[in-house]
């Protein structure tokens, strides 16, 4: 028998183990996914819990709901990779072996990382919501607050989904204006990037929304430490930003155990051949999702589109051919823009976003780069999709790789 | 391709500003981009920045992020921004010759 060992049953790692699972020879093939939690949790659903829109029961399920029948599962930490004698070592000190290994280990925040930022303030009056526990605790203190100075502010790229924070200001911006005491909130994004986004056209149009929204934009700011006495920020560079309320997107780093293995770069992303998406340095190793050091934004629709091409060059290296599938960078983010609307991009590496009708050209029925409600009814959609089809591996009908059709530029 | 009179060469850029050709870089040129950078005067602290990037582009293909510099340049976050303010990954690469680090998307 041959094994394959697939670490991480997140987004990345159940869409393989499911598509995998279906092609692979049963008689031939072992299939083992490892992973320390049994929930999974739909991250994108995150952004609406401190809005009291989703509460935590709306984005959990049993791992083991998503897992088919006949593969081994294996609840555990993972202690080590040892690449050089293919075999991983568990921390109960069992060690399996493998033929080939798929890291999905995925990125997590490291408030650590920012000196003041997990201290007395931490989650009293510093929030995160990328984690269930400080998007759960940022709802309570929102339930709550008469209003007063907020501060959304992304530490250092790269972050999981990059659009995250703007969607978060825009849902504010709406919270804040139904629940009237939209005038006592005083709504400032400070972000280290030039715009309010990563690419230049939609930076532009994105910044035009926050202006709109009366949201207030600092960028080119590198935070280097939280003052909690006095609740502030302060940059590298000295300049201060004072608070009362922060929501922070904190450094963003893969998993320690890649550190422990001696394969990750300086924030434990793994170096990956960003089209073939094999491990630079091993050939019967890839990584996909948010573990690897890919410039491509680290979400779910990356990860879906990367499974596509994983999967076509995993069956060729098996075979020994060579791996013709190339990844070209593709995301494809809806973002929540608040009273019910929402915007649509889609880009890849090399073609930013541009505006047009997707994914049906001239047709739509999403508009890229607009703010309409049916971008809004896509992402809502999109939760039934992910645990309805996405995990479950099952093709959905929309191109991995990023077409020009329909786009304007 | 834009090009641009630099430390009298004409040398070519690429979409970011950043020089084209890792080659057209000398220390000529980069005294003439620090100014356009905002600085004044490259003092030797600048320039082992500039050096350890340069050197790890040649092993490596990729500027070094802000992390890996400070991790290895002896040089740490705080002087780093005194140094090359704002944006001292992307600064140090410009005035290296170097393309926009990889990192910084």
């Amino acid at each position: 028998m041959k094994k394959l060992v697939i670490l991480g049953a997140g987004t990345a790692g159940t869409m393989m183990l499911n598509k995998l699972h279906g092609e692979l020879d049963r008689n031939e093939w072992q299939i083992t996914i490892v992973d320390q939690h049994e929930t999974h949790y739909y991250q994108p659903g995150f952004l609406f819990i401190p809005f009291g829109i989703y509460s935590k029961k709306d984005v959990i399920k049993p791992k083991r709901d998503f897992f088919p029948s006949g593969i081994n599962v294996i609840t555990s930490e993972i202690e080590k990779i040892e690449p050089e004698s293919n075999r991983v070592l568990l921390n109960n000190n069992s060690v399996i072996s493998y033929d080939y290994l798929i890291i999905a280990t995925g990125a997590k925040i490291a408030p650590e990382q920012t000196e003041g930022m997990k201290d007395k303030l931490w989650q009293k009056s510093i929030y995160d919501f990328y984690t269930i526990e400080g998007a759960c605790a940022l709802a309570n203190y929102f339930k709550h607050w008469e209003g007063g100075k907020l501060v959304i502010n992304i530490t250092e790229m790269p972050i999981k989904c990059p659009v995250a924070p703007l969607e978060f200001a825009f849902l504010a911006d709406s919270y804040f204006t139904e629940r009237g005491i939209r005038d006592k909130v005083d709504i400032h994004f400070v972000t280290p990037l030039p715009g309010a986004f990563t690419k230049p056209k939609a930076s532009a149009i994105l910044g035009d929304f926050l202006g709109k929204k009366n949201i207030n934009l600092t960028t080119d700011y590198n935070i280097a430490r939280v003052d909690n006495d006095e609740k502030k920020i302060i940059s590298w560079d000295e300049t201060e930003i004072p608070f009362d309320v922060l929501v922070t997107i904190p450094t963003n780093m893969g998993d320690d155990l890649i550190a422990r293995s001696g394969m990750g770069d300086e924030l434990n992303f793994v170096p990956t051949d960003k089209h073939t998406l094999r491990s630079e340095k091993y050939e019967n190793i890839f990584v996909i999702g948010d573990a690897t050091n890919l410039p491509s934004s680290k979400a779910g629709s990356v990860a879906h589109f990367e499974a596509d091409i994983l999967f076509e060059n995993f069956l060729s290296a098996i075979e020994g051919q060579p791996l013709q599938a190339k990844f070209d960078g593709h995301a494809n983010c809806f973002i929540e823009s608040g009273f019910g609307k929402g915007i649509l991009i889609d880009f890849n590496y090399d073609t930013e976003p541009l505006p047009g009708k997707y994914p049906l050209p001239g047709i739509g029925p999403f508009s890229l780069l607009e703010e309409t409600k049916m971008n809004h009814y896509g992402k809502v959609m999109f939760r039934w999709m992910y645990w309805n089809f996405l995990l479950k591996g099952v093709e959905l009908p929309i191109e991995s790789n990023m077409s020009m059709a329909g786009k304007r530029f | 391709m834009a090009t641009k009179e630099i430390a009298g060469k004409t040398i070519e850029l690429d979409a970011d500003g950043n020089l084209a050709k890792l080659t057209d870089w000398n220390e000529a040129v980069a005294k003439e981009l620090s100014k356009e950078e905002g600085i004044e005067q490259l003092t030797d602290r600048h320039w082992a920045v500039i050096n350890y990037m340069r050197k790890e582009f040649t092993e490596k293909g990729d500027a070094p992020s802000i992390r890996k510099l400070t991790k290895e340049s002896g040089v740490d976050t705080k002087e780093l921004y005194q140094l090359f303010p704002k944006g001292p990954a992307k600064k140090a690469a410009r005035i290296a010759g170097l393309p926009k680090p990889k990192g910084c998307i």
